[in-house]
């Protein structure tokens, strides 16, 4: 009897928790809302060391450096604004730039990276940690995209359930797509702009959700950041009345969009109208009238509410209901075409419709299309950049489609504008990314979620099939399901195998992608010797610091815009044009000087006081991006403000060549004799005539390039800048 | 270049006019100089024999030099070699000050030796002298271009200017290389190698002087140091930070005309010969963590290699320096800190070189800061030269006060300089452990005030529907956490209730087991008692509505295991009192035991399902 005793009470009390056998475990014992808080906390924590760490690539490669083009500029005013104060910033007058005319700095920029920067800097060395601002400004874009990825979580948590936040955290963390802008080093206004974006959009769909005036200041607050720290912050003053107009077209109007719409647009407006580069644009420019209507347009829709509400009798209210619409309407055309009529609203600019019109820029901005990154984008790039997310995207609209709501609306609208701008210009990419990764981890956080259900409630079904209480009433539902499908277990098994097996090529993919696209600071360049081993070409750097140290302080330096911040920051000297290109004129004037035969360029540039030309030229190593093939965008950009500039004159049969059978315009231009000067001389490769040009594989046209009015001051060691000093005019007599 | 000469000569014109008045009882009987223009620093050497002619003992010996030389002049040692031949390695340095006497030629300015024993009558005395110049040797012709090699000029002159008479005087100018272009020629003059002799010349009065040019060609790299900050950071954990900022300049003829990349890559050895393309710096040994790097980043053209004695750090910088051009840049390396840190007389010493690790440079400028470490107190520097010291304070990592730093400036300094300086100071131990407490009790005071913040209820308004509802839902939780410890203890008078079974099969005790029967019985009728108003209050309380069911559904499932364990109980008695057979009790307790097992599952998901409210 002893024995038969002992087998049931072993077997139903104990057995059913572990903790019995170590009672000193149960008072660590967590409940399983802490376990699962716990397991969360700790996931987001590695995610956000993961989206630091994964950036940190191109400091490890390279060193703690800045990158590219536009960041030295940024880099330049970070340093000013934290030696000199926000004051001296704000009234910047920048007469090393753009001369002879100088540039507002304070008046023409987006200050929100600067003074975060400046703000993270102040804040360290409050704290005691004698960072250098240099440190600060490298790691700014990777502790923004941590943080990003976190916004993500919420973000997610918000539109479907707190599994799908903490995926799209993780995609977020590694994607592409964003790390593309976000390395370490990469100090620019989209590392923290986006973080702003994504924060803006989360705090106004959780007042659109909530109702609350507190959600709706802070998204506010958000727009504000936004607005201070990138351009874009006009993507967001469209998408939202766009947003809003959906809802209230689809019938999902209601009180809480009405005080969220309100509040985030008068306080934002408001806010956005202190950062003096955007000043009275909210009220005053055409791409900002969209969110002004649809405001105006809330407010006849609660008026003719509230008057439906007092009238009480349908028949009356049609008519009314016409009569008002009809006056609104109208008044608000009317106000529309008197302001743009009499100039105060201002058209679209370039720029926005370029956005919308893909030629536009083509046709009648070069100085927009010649940048790369503003070409439409190619098939390739997204899967470089979204990889998987680029399947699941549809799939995740999908799910947003099943459970709709009002913040799975406004996510299904941010993905599919923002895709179209992505597929417009290369660098939107950036912008589409978090509303991809949300999506997609929707329906990553959706699918896996069903299927670990399905085999659990089967598992539980098999466990406790003697049981018959109530709560097996769902499980034997299942039951009976599963008897239709005999497979399905197995099936799902698969599927979870499937979606890790996708989920861990994503991981690798971004991986590889950073480590080896995105993590080159394009100063220092980098190539495999011939005998495996690395090679440095830090040509650009030693250009630049010998500009700092061995022309005089007020020398004035002319080179096609792309190297001008860098120049200033790097050089610490003046130059004509730089990347800001605010004036076209100006930039058409070099690119005329560099199009031009040198005798007519020596006359330009003795008008622009330049004391030196800096060009950049890959012919000895092989660098593919430089001036030479620019340089049918200098012509184009020239010949835009001066007709006497003409492209057909640098081709031949609309063929761009260097060799023998080049124009003779092109052979004679100031661009091809700074280029190429003594390069007749130099053997580059093995087996191939001396003056072989390497980046365009070629024998150059023109070996006996000789210089007149300047003369060659500096080449750096493989020859990618070449330096050339002006020569002083010559006596008269 | 011709002014100069000119006005070299000039100088020494009026210097013969007024030599006539010098009145003095020494007498130099024989000198030997040596001039090395081997590189851009000039190095004069020079051993006097002086004998007192005179009556009284004389205390000084007093050296000349032209004003256009002094200011030039870096470094300046006398020193007396005690006994002749093998003697020599006991030199004594003897001290040198700048004195101005009276009645003498004001072109020139005088520096005294003192001797170590007063020169009486008659007897002579040996010293030797060295004198380091820098900027002495300009170039001629003042610019070059790529292609050309820089020749330099040097002036002196030819006999030894002396306040005292010389009987007897020779002079050996040396040479980087035998390409001269001209100099000077005396009857006495010849040219050996590299090497022009001057001399004998005998017999000349005090401040006799005949000019002498040299033109000749030097390669030598004119690197000038215009300014160089040295930062030596003290860490008690056992390291030495130093870090050397460098601001450079070719000294030498400024290029003139362009620079060609292919005249300079193409035939190297020939063209740009005058251009400096790497320096080797040497570091003490054991020296790590070196870098190189300037305002713009770091520079990858470096080597780095080691010996027990030495490191080597070969530099390139950024472009090849020609004549005129300038860098800057910064070194920075890390040191062992038992082989520079000493203890004496209960004050810690930092013993370490004073100027740069780069060989035959020129600093104009030298800064050396010594930071201490934070609590350092009773600071001094004691250094074999004279130096501008200040002091000031830093602030690093974790820093409150700051660091104390000592700052040594001076002007013109030559490897001759490059010697071992002390810094004394008095330091706590425990005061390294200031940055370490400083973190703990920031991270302490992060956690304490995440606490407080958890802790505090900073609502503003206490009457509002939001927050009494959060107030009754936390007293909710609260009382179902109360019931389902007095659950569990329930279900712990079970098990014990069990275990008095299990016993009683053991055993045969009856008595007892009726005893916890009873004693289980007291029991559940205290916790219904203990259960009653909370019960009460989860019923009546709105925030309660949701949970209200599943409590509900658990007091249901604890009163039929009540039930069933009971009927098993008093079965299971029954069955021994009334000594049934064993089966049939086995039987009716086994479909129990069934419903036991399934209900008490029940219960404990039950039991889960509530604690996660």
């Amino acid at each position: 009897m002893g024995a038969i005793k002992a087998d049931p009470s072993s077997k139903a009390p104990i057995a059913s928790s572990p903790y019995s056998f170590f009672p000193f475990l149960k008072a660590l014992r967590l409940k399983t809302k802490q376990q699962e808080l716990l397991l969360r906390a700790s996931a987001l924590c590695l995610i956000y060391v993961l989206a630091f760490a994964i950036r940190l690539f191109s400091v490890l490669r390279y060193e703690s450096m800045i990158h590219e083009f536009d960041p030295y500029f940024n880099y330049r005013t970070t340093l000013f604004l934290t030696r000199n104060g926000a004051l001296e910033f704000w009234n910047w007058f920048d007469s090393e730039s753009w001369y002879p005319l100088g540039r507002i700095i304070g008046g023409t920029l987006f200050p929100g990276l600067m003074v975060t920067a400046a703000a993270i800097y102040k804040t360290l060395h409050f704290l005691r940690f004698a960072v250098h601002i240099r440190e600060v400004c490298v790691l700014t874009a990777p502790f923004f995209a941590s943080n990003t990825a976190i916004v993500a979580y919420f973000f997610g948590k918000e539109v479907w359930d707190s599994g799908a936040g903490l995926v799209a955290a993780a995609l977020i963390a590694i994607c592409p797509g964003y790390i593309s802008r976000s390395v370490a080093g990469s100090y620019d206004n989209e590392g923290v702009a986006i973080f702003a974006l994504l924060l803006t959009f989360y705090l106004f769909v959780k007042a659109v959700n909530t109702g609350s005036l507190a959600w709706a200041l802070a998204s506010a607050f958000g727009y504000f950041y936004m607005v201070s720290a990138w351009g874009g912050y006009v993507f967001i003053i469209n998408l939202l009345p766009l947003y809003a107009l959906v809802l209230l077209v689809t019938g999902r109007y209601s009180m809480r969009l009405y005080v969220a719409y309100n509040c985030m647009y008068v306080l934002g407006m408001l806010l956005a109208m202190q950062i003096r580069f955007v000043g009275f644009q909210h009220v005053q420019s055409g791409e900002h009238m969209a969110a002004m209507g649809v405001f105006f347009l809330m407010q006849v829709f609660y008026f003719l509410d509230w008057v439906k509400y007092l009238l009480n009798d349908p028949k009356q209210f049609h008519a009314f209901l016409r009569i008002t619409l009809t006056c609104a309407i109208s008044v608000g055309a009317l106000a529309l075409g008197v302001g743009t009529a009499s100039g105060y609203i201002s058209p679209w600019t370039g720029r926005f419709y370029s956005l919308l019109d893909p030629t536009y820029a083509k046709d009648h901005i070069p100085i927009i299309a010649s940048v790369s990154e503003h070409q439409p984008t190619a098939w390739s790039s997204f899967m470089f950049d979204f990889h998987i997310l680029l399947f699941l995207f549809p799939a995740g609209l999908y799910f947003c489609f099943k459970r709709l709501s009002d913040a799975t609306i406004f996510l299904v609208m941010y993905g599919l504008t923002s895709m179209y701008f992505a597929g417009v210009m290369v660098r939107l990419i950036l912008v589409a990314t978090p509303a991809v990764c949300l999506i997609s981890a929707i329906a990553i956080s959706a699918t896996i979620k069903n299927l670990t259900s399905l085999l659990r409630t089967k598992s539980k079904a098999l466990q406790s099939s003697v049981s018959k209480g109530a709560a097996s009433l769902k499980a034997s539902a299942k039951a009976s399901f599963d008897q239709a499908l005999p497979f399905q277990k197995n099936g799902a098994i698969a599927l979870l195998f499937g979606a890790f097996y996708l989920l861990s090529r994503y991981a690798i993919h971004c991986t590889w992608v950073t480590s080896e696209a995105y993590s080159s600071p394009s100063i220092v360049l980098a190539a495999r010797g011939a005998h495996g081993g690395r090679v440095i070409f830090d040509d650009y750097r030693e250009a630049y610091f010998w500009l700092r140290q061995n022309t005089p302080q007020d020398a004035k330096i002319m080179s096609w815009w792309d190297y001008g911040y860098q120049i200033t920051a790097m050089g610490n000297r003046t130059v004509i044009v730089d990347n800001n290109t605010w004036n076209n004129t100006h930039i058409a004037t070099v690119g005329r000087a560099m199009s031009s035969y040198e005798d007519e360029a020596y006359e330009i540039m003795q008008s622009l006081d330049v004391d030196y030309v800096l060009v950049v030229f890959g012919g000895v190593t092989g660098y593919s991006s430089d001036d030479i093939n620019k340089f049918l965008w200098m012509v184009r950009i020239g010949g835009g403000v001066f007709p006497v500039i003409k492209e057909p004159d640098y081709l031949v049969n609309g063929e761009y060549r260097v060799d023998k059978g080049a124009a003779p315009k092109m052979l004679n231009c100031l661009m091809y004799k700074l280029s190429y000067y003594r390069f007749g001389e130099l053997t580059t490769e093995y087996g191939k005539p001396p003056g072989y040009d390497r980046a365009r594989g070629v024998e150059i046209g023109n070996k006996d390039v000789k210089l007149e009015y300047l003369e060659e001051a500096f080449t750096t060691s493989n020859w990618i800048v070449r330096i050339y000093k002006v020569k002083p005019p010559k006596n008269r007599w | 270049m011709a002014s100069m000469s000119l006005r070299f000569a000039f100088v020494l014109f009026w210097i013969s006019i007024l030599a006539s008045t010098v009145l003095s009882d020494l007498v130099i009987s024989k000198i030997d100089r040596r001039i090395d223009l081997t590189s851009q620093i000039v190095r004069v050497v020079s051993s006097l024999k002086v004998e007192n002619r005179g009556h009284d003992t004389a205390s000084e010996v007093l050296l000349a030099f032209p004003d256009i030389q002094a200011k030039n002049l870096a470094y300046l040692q006398s020193s007396h070699h005690e006994g002749k031949g093998k003697g020599k390695q006991s030199a004594v340095s003897l001290p040198v000050t700048l004195v101005q006497p009276e009645g003498m030629p004001s072109d020139l300015t005088f520096y005294s030796i003192s001797l170590p024993k007063g020169l009486e009558k008659g007897k002579s005395f040996t010293l030797d002298v060295l004198a380091v110049f820098t900027h002495s040797l300009k170039p001629f012709p003042e610019e070059i271009t790529q292609a050309d090699v820089q020749l330099v000029v040097y002036q002196d002159s030819a006999y030894y200017i002396s306040p005292y008479e010389v009987r007897f005087q020779t002079l050996a100018v040396r040479l980087p290389s035998g390409r001269v272009e001209s100099y000077t020629k005396y009857p006495s003059t010849k040219l050996v190698e590299s090497d022009i002799k001057y001399g004998p010349f005998e017999n000349l009065p005090p401040f006799s002087y005949i000019p002498i040019t040299v033109h000749f060609e030097s390669s030598y790299p004119f690197a000038v140091v215009q300014e160089l900050e040295r930062e030596i950071e003290i860490s008690h954990w056992g390291n030495i930070q130093v870090t050397e900022h460098y601001s450079l300049v070719h000294g030498g003829a400024p290029l003139k005309g362009g620079f060609s990349r292919i005249e300079f890559q193409s035939r190297p050895p020939i063209r740009g010969e005058s251009s400096i393309r790497h320096f080797i710096a040497m570091l003490p040994p054991r020296a790590h963590s070196v870098y190189y790097r300037d305002e713009i980043g770091n520079i990858s053209t470096s080597h780095l290699w080691s010996d027990s004695k030495m490191t080597y750090l070969q530099i390139e910088p950024r472009y090849p320096m020609f004549g005129g051009w300038r860098t800057s840049f910064t070194i920075g390396y890390g040191l062992p800190l038992r082989d520079f840190l000493y203890e004496a007389d209960g004050k810690r010493f930092l013993n370490i070189t004073f100027g740069c690790p780069f060989n035959e440079i020129v600093i104009d400028h030298l800064i050396v800061k010594v930071v201490l470490p934070e609590g350092s107190k009773e600071i001094s520097a004691a250094v074999p030269f004279v130096t501008k010291q200040s002091q000031e304070v830093k602030y690093s990592h974790l820093d409150i006060v700051g660091r104390p730093v000592i700052v040594l400036e001076k002007t013109i300094v030559v490897p001759e300089h490059n010697i071992h300086f002390q810094v004394y100071y008095k330091f706590n131990n425990l005061a390294l452990l200031m940055e370490p407490f400083l973190l703990i009790s920031g991270f302490l005071f992060l956690f304490i005030a995440c606490i407080v913040y958890m802790h505090t209820d900073a609502s503003i308004s206490k009457f509002s529907a939001s927050y009494l509802a959060k107030q009754q839902l936390d007293e909710v939780r609260a009382t179902v956490q109360q019931v389902l410890s007095i659950i569990n203890r329930v279900l712990a008078v079970h098990n014990k209730l069990e275990t008095s079974l299990r016993d009683l099969s053991r055993t045969g005790d009856v008595q007892s087991c009726k005893a916890a029967r009873k004693a289980a019985d007291g029991s559940f009728k205290d916790l219904a008692k203990e259960l009653k108003p909370l019960l009460g209050y989860l019923q009546s309380s709105p925030q309660a509505s949701q949970i209200w069911p599943k409590v509900e559904e658990l007091l249901s499932k604890e009163k039929e295991l009540q039930e069933k364990l009971m009927a098993k109980h008093s079965a299971i008695v029954d069955g021994f009192e009334k000594k049934s057979a064993r089966r049939e009790v086995e039987n009716r307790v086994a479909s129990i035991d069934q419903k036991l097992a399934i209900l008490r599952q029940e219960a404990d998901e039950l039991l889960d399902t509530l604690d996660d409210f």
